[in-house]
């Protein structure tokens, strides 16, 4: 994951002359191309080997559609989770993102994160990437990647559905009581702001790449949106009549198909990461499904003993904290750190949610319990189950995922704090009471979800 | 004894509630019915308005002694009234004459059971 920006040498102005070249006769286009290249014309005749790893690249095209998949399927496990009268709003919370990030990411995301370094202190990385030929796409349109072999639009395009699926879990801290303007500023800001420097300081040559493992997102993904939730939550405060009055959920039905989505989405997820179709790839698999199934089964255990019934929703709970703690291990533990991480995400994120109802924040979907939680854990506890144990030794391993963990969380913390001042004072973000009362769905979209089904 | 049956927009349905709650009446049953009336419908269906021929509504049933009658009629009339002037499509409320009460899980009877 941590890959360079390669340096081609096309800077945009050069593309556009061989686009303008193309343009021309065909003659003509392969005379701008030889004098690019600096090649006699007429010296073609020897094949030249295929720059392309088609094994790659299809398995990053399908890892693509794999954590695409994951946002619907977000949409579905918050939508099945609030009351009838929020469901087309809260699943419109993880479509928006698709639209809004869709689009920043494209326009400047991508230079952003994996843009050159810039602003380097003391040789360690920098704080912010950013290429000109990145903007827009316009120079990785033909570039192939030189140490994958891929090409560069697969990797953007893949990077990208993180980009977008990391704001749209927030979402769900402060479900069913936001205006949905101002929740649309508030993702973009924070992509801006939060996800991209984040995930430029980890993977894109920043000054934590090279130290804190975080293979598929575990810091950058669930414990930058986790924490964001929960500062989301509080500063926003609870929703009319929390914890007073029951809120049950609409419809777990469509919270476990979206469950289900997600777990198959983060095959992509996980596996995708590795950014190969090799052995590494096949590790990455196996753990992901191996923490899922332990951390829902997990979960289902403590839930008998406790409460002695097992719920479809513990269920799914379980099994998103298991495959949020593999998250930031994948490619690098054994199964039998799967089995570890998974039992460690699920009993904690247990113990975190009940926690959540004796504190009283209204964190409505458990965003900082499960992914932020389980993040956490994930990243620390992956140090002493590592399959090649670093040269610098467990301490120093550890350290570095304690700092990663201590950064993001800060750095998130405090901007969105910042971020959520400011939405709320220029567009608004939190729903007046009484279109809160009157619902989301109503209120922000002039919609309604369901026929004539359950009231609540 | 009353039973007060209103017919109200579906969104203003927490804000009856809580209203109701407001004045000591807790005990409501509510379902979705589906109704004609003068409105014309708002939803947006792909930006193009369009007008059912029966439009989704709550409905809310209050068993009251008569004491609370008038206090419960003020709360929905309050509550589900949209702004201050009102709209059409805001709903209407029905009293009728409650013959028996009774709770079945002690068998009282009357008012003491509502």
């Amino acid at each position: 994951m941590s890959l360079q920006s390669n340096s081609l040498g096309k800077d945009w102005r050069r593309i556009v002359s061989r686009m303008s070249g193309l343009a021309l006769l065909g003659l003509l286009a392969t005379n701008v191309y030889a004098q690019d290249t600096g090649e006699l014309v007429g010296t073609v005749a020897e094949v030249a080997p295929d720059p392309i790893d088609h094994a790659t690249t299809v398995w990053m095209l399908i890892s693509t559609g794999l954590v695409l998949l994951m946002i619907p399927g977000l949409a579905m496990f918050y939508g099945g989770l609030v009351r009838t009268k929020n469901v087309l709003g809260t699943m419109m919370h993880s479509f928006a993102a698709m639209a809004v990030i869709g689009v920043i990411w494209a326009v400047c995301g991508y230079a952003m994160t994996f843009g050159s370094t810039q602003f380097v202190v003391n040789d360690i990385g920098g704080l912010i990437g950013w290429d000109s030929r990145m903007f827009m796409l316009m120079g990785v349109d033909k570039a192939i990647m030189p140490d994958t072999n891929i090409p560069e639009l697969v990797f953007a395009m893949f990077q990208g559905k993180f980009a977008i699926i990391t704001p749209a879990l927030i979402a769900g801290a402060f479900a069913e009581r936001v205006r949905f303007r101002g929740y649309c500023v508030f993702i973009a800001l924070w992509s801006l702001l939060i996800y991209n420097p984040l995930a430029h300081w980890i993977w894109g040559g920043g000054f934590l790449t090279g130290k804190a493992i975080d293979f598929a997102g575990g810091t950058v993904i669930h414990i930058s949106a986790g924490v964001a939730g929960l500062v989301a939550a509080i500063y926003l405060g609870p929703r009319r009549g929390y914890p007073k009055s029951a809120m049950h959920p609409n419809n777990l039905v469509m919270t476990l198909m979206g469950a289900g989505l997600l777990w198959v989405g983060w095959f992509g997820f996980n596996a995708g990461s590795s950014v190969s179709s090799g052995l590494q790839t096949a590790q990455a698999l196996t753990v992901t499904q191996i923490s899922a199934a332990t951390g829902a089964l997990v979960w289902m255990i403590i839930e008998g003993f406790h409460l002695k019934k097992g719920t479809s929703l513990g269920f799914v709970s379980g099994m998103l904290a298991g495959l949020v703690a593999i998250t930031p291990a994948a490619g690098d533990v054994h199964p039998a750190g799967a089995v570890a991480l998974g039992t460690l995400g699920a009993i904690i994120c247990y113990m975190a949610v009940i926690l959540k109802s004796k504190i009283g924040y209204d964190d409505t979907l458990d965003v900082f319990g499960i992914h932020g939680v389980a993040g956490i854990v994930g990243a620390l506890a992956l140090t002493f189950f590592l399959r090649d144990v670093p040269e610098h030794g467990i301490a120093t391993q550890f350290w570095y995922q304690l700092e990663g963990v201590i950064v993001s969380a800060v750095y998130s913390a405090v901007v969105t704090l910042i971020l959520l001042v400011i939405v709320e004072k220029t567009v608004g973000l939190k729903l007046s009471d009484q279109g809160e009362m009157a619902g989301m769905d109503h209120d922000q979209h002039g919609e309604h979800g369901y026929g004539l089904l359950n009231l609540n | 004894m009353k039973l007060i049956i209103a017919i109200i927009q579906p969104e203003k349905l927490d804000e009856v509630r809580q209203a109701l709650v407001d004045r000591d009446i807790s005990r409501v049953t509510v379902s979705r019915v589906t109704g004609h009336g003068q409105q014309q419908d708002i939803d947006l269906y792909r930006g193009q308005e369009i007008t059912p021929d029966l439009l989704p509504k709550t409905r809310i049933e209050v068993a009251v002694n008569d004491a609370f009658v008038e206090p419960a009629i003020d709360a929905i009339i309050q509550a589900a009234r949209d702004s201050d002037s009102g709209k059409i499509g805001d709903g209407k409320i029905f009293v009728v004459p409650l013959e028996q009460c009774i709770r079945i899980r002690t068998g009282e009877r009357g008012g003491e059971a509502i």
